[in-house]
């Protein structure tokens, strides 16, 4: 590396200019990750926190809002509990809802019905767990939109109230929307339509026949490998991993794709574009490696030191990118879904970089082309 | 070759090649493809031996490039044998004729043809490093033989054309070679500055027991070579000590 630092140092310019460009893609791949992670946390962190293995929709359910479409049935949920390997099976209902505070504020919900006390109750950072017919435990994040412990929301139109009696442990939201988790027989009572208004009772609940649900929420038992096709036959339903079952959820799969693309398009152009700069690079010196080769520098040499180059000014300017990509994202507005986490960070990074040493050393491969009796006549 | 005599520096261009120095012998080398081509070298011998300052003279065209080119294992002749030191240079693969090169061949080209980046001691540093040699390598003293101590920390940029070409000349002596290639040292500067590289050149190759083949268009400096050749055409035509 004797010879790459004191060319980077020479060449300070060019290398900045160059440098500036890879350290602008790094932060743009730290905010689009950082938006990525924010849509999907918005789109499905409530679904993300449940200890589900997979969800079984009914068969036939167009993908794109599988969720609240869906309608499944007890024969079909009894189905799912006889097949091998799975340790829990529970209805679960899905619905959006237009609410408004006592306060008198408007705020979206996604209706979560959940079987008290069953493996898809949600854990708690405050209050109590789900149990009174209309207690609702909601996403943490609604505090911030003025919901606290004890305000009772109505339901707009049908005028049902529910009272907020716990905060989930963490974000919970689902189409960009906080879920609010309450009680699956309320949850049937709201859907059927035949909901009053005011708090629902406990005769009411009782006089229901409605036993539907949207989804089975199916718990794999520890290490065993849930056969979802043979679940699927026996139940008429069609089952999606818990991550696959994303792509149900409202919108999810158009964000998430758009700002792939936009990702794959950046890492092209990190790799095109060093690898533009290392060609002209690389043929300016064309010369000067000539006269290396001629006074007896090995290929590899000349192809370990220009690789190292090319190394150094990658990794440099992309942590310093990065690191101001992480500076930008602290102060981004909390209106935008952003969310800096670790590991697609990581991720970027290492794309960036390893995309860009690739277009370098596409380039670089030159050196070994130069004859060295080009170091003999005069400077061209 | 059973024939034991060694061809005496300066007048033999036959028989058994020397064991130290350069010999060419018979050397044939054809240029370009096709139906251009043209005959760079025919039937070329020629020897340096230790210690003397050869110089090669001659019109573009003739033949003065490849000489030096199959001298220094960066090409090969079509046929005829290269050796230098004992080594037929034809034995090598690529690899190991960079390598021979760079321990046993040293090159100063027209203009210095210094690294653009480095200062005059960093490049002598880089030729040590380059030949693994000792970490203890003084750049200055080397310098110093040269009279360039004092321009040790400055780049080809802030260097004259002369005082580039003696930073050039002190290059090709790190590694301690015994054989010095030097293509039109005097391409770029004055008569002055000609005359000083060359005496410089001379000095080398005669205090250090130097091979010394230099190419030159330069009349004026050849009073300081021991013997001056002169190639047509791809012919070594007169082989006259100078007086």
């Amino acid at each position: 590396m004797f010879l790459a630092l004191r060319e980077l140092v020479f060449a300070r310019g060019r290398f900045s200019l160059m440098g500036g460009v890879i350290a602008l893609i790094a932060v743009l791949m730290v905010m689009l990750s950082g938006l990525s992670s924010g849509l999907v946390n918005d789109g499905v962190s409530g679904l993300k926190a449940m200890p589900v293995t997979a969800f079984a929709f009914d068969q036939g359910t167009k993908t794109d809002n599988a969720f609240s479409r869906s309608v499944i049935d007890d024969q079909q949920l009894s189905a799912w509990r006889g097949v091998e390997g799975v340790a829990a099976a529970e209805k679960m209902g899905v619905g959006m809802a237009n609410a408004t505070t006592d306060s008198g504020k408007q705020v979206d919900l996604t209706l979560f019905g959940v079987e008290p006390g069953s493996f898809l109750e949600p854990s708690r950072s405050a209050g109590t767990g789900l149990g009174d017919t209309d207690g609702i435990v909601v996403s943490s994040t609604a505090k911030a939109e003025g919901v606290d412990l004890g305000t009772v929301v109505t339901l707009d139109r049908i005028g049902t109230k529910l009272k907020v009696v716990g905060f989930t442990e963490g974000q919970a939201t689902f189409g960009h929307v906080d879920v609010a988790y309450l009680p699956l027989k309320t949850w049937q009572l709201i859907a059927s339509g035949r909901a009053a208004a005011g708090i629902p009772s406990a005769a009411q609940l009782s006089a229901l026949s409605f036993d539907t649900a949207s989804v089975v929420a199916v718990q794999a038992k520890p290490g065993a490998k849930l056969d979802l096709a043979a679940g699927d036959t026996a139940a008429g339903t069609s089952s999606k991993s818990l991550s696959a079952a994303f792509d149900a959820s409202p919108g999810y799969e158009a964000e998430t794709m758009t700002l792939s693309m936009i990702q794959v398009f950046l890492y092209a152009i990190c790799a095109l574009v060093v690898g533009a700069f290392f060609t002209v690079w690389t043929i300016q010196r064309k010369h000067e490696i000539a006269v290396l080769r001629a006074i007896g520098a090995s290929t590899g040499y000349l192809l370990r030191d220009g690789l190292a180059q090319a190394a150094i000014l990658l990794v440099g300017f992309t942590a310093l990118g990065v690191a101001a990509g992480l500076g930008l994202g602290a102060a981004m507005p909390d209106a935008m879904p952003f969310a800096l986490e670790a590991a697609p960070i990581a991720v970027a990074t290492t794309l960036t970089i390893g995309l860009g040493l690739i277009g370098a050393a596409v380039a670089v491969v030159r050196i070994s082309r130069i004859d060295p009796l080009n170091a003999l006549g005069g400077q061209r | 070759m059973t024939n034991p005599t060694f061809p005496v520096a300066g007048t033999g261009l036959a028989g058994t090649p020397q064991s130290t120095g350069l010999s060419i012998r018979h050397a044939v080398m054809e240029l370009g493809d096709g139906g251009t081509r043209v005959t760079a070298l025919d039937d070329v011998s020629l020897d340096a031996a230790p210690g003397e300052f050869l110089a090669i003279v001659g019109p573009s065209g003739s033949g003065k490039s490849s000489l030096l080119a199959v001298a220094g294992a960066l090409a090969t002749p079509d046929s005829g044998t290269v050796t230098v030191h004992g080594q037929d240079l034809s034995q090598l693969n690529q690899g190991r004729r960079a390598a021979f090169r760079l321990s046993n061949i040293g090159f100063v080209f027209q203009s210095g043809n210094l690294i653009p980046a480095l200062t005059a001691a960093d490049q002598l540093r880089l030729v040590n490093r380059l030949a693994g040699g000792p970490k203890t390598f003084d750049p200055i003293a080397l310098l110093e033989s040269v009279g360039m101590a004092h321009r040790a920390g400055n780049r080809p940029g802030q260097l004259s054309g002369g005082e580039r070409q003696r930073v050039g000349i002190a290059r090709a002596l790190v590694t301690g070679a015994k054989l010095l290639l030097v293509d039109e040292p005097t391409a770029a500067l004055d008569r002055t500055r000609s005359r000083e590289v060359v005496e410089l050149l001379a000095r080398q190759s005669h205090e250090h027991g130097v091979a010394t083949v230099m190419v030159t268009h330069d009349h004026d400096v050849l009073g300081y070579c021991d013997r001056v050749v002169e190639m047509v055409d791809g012919r070594l035509v007169a082989a006259a000590p100078v007086a």
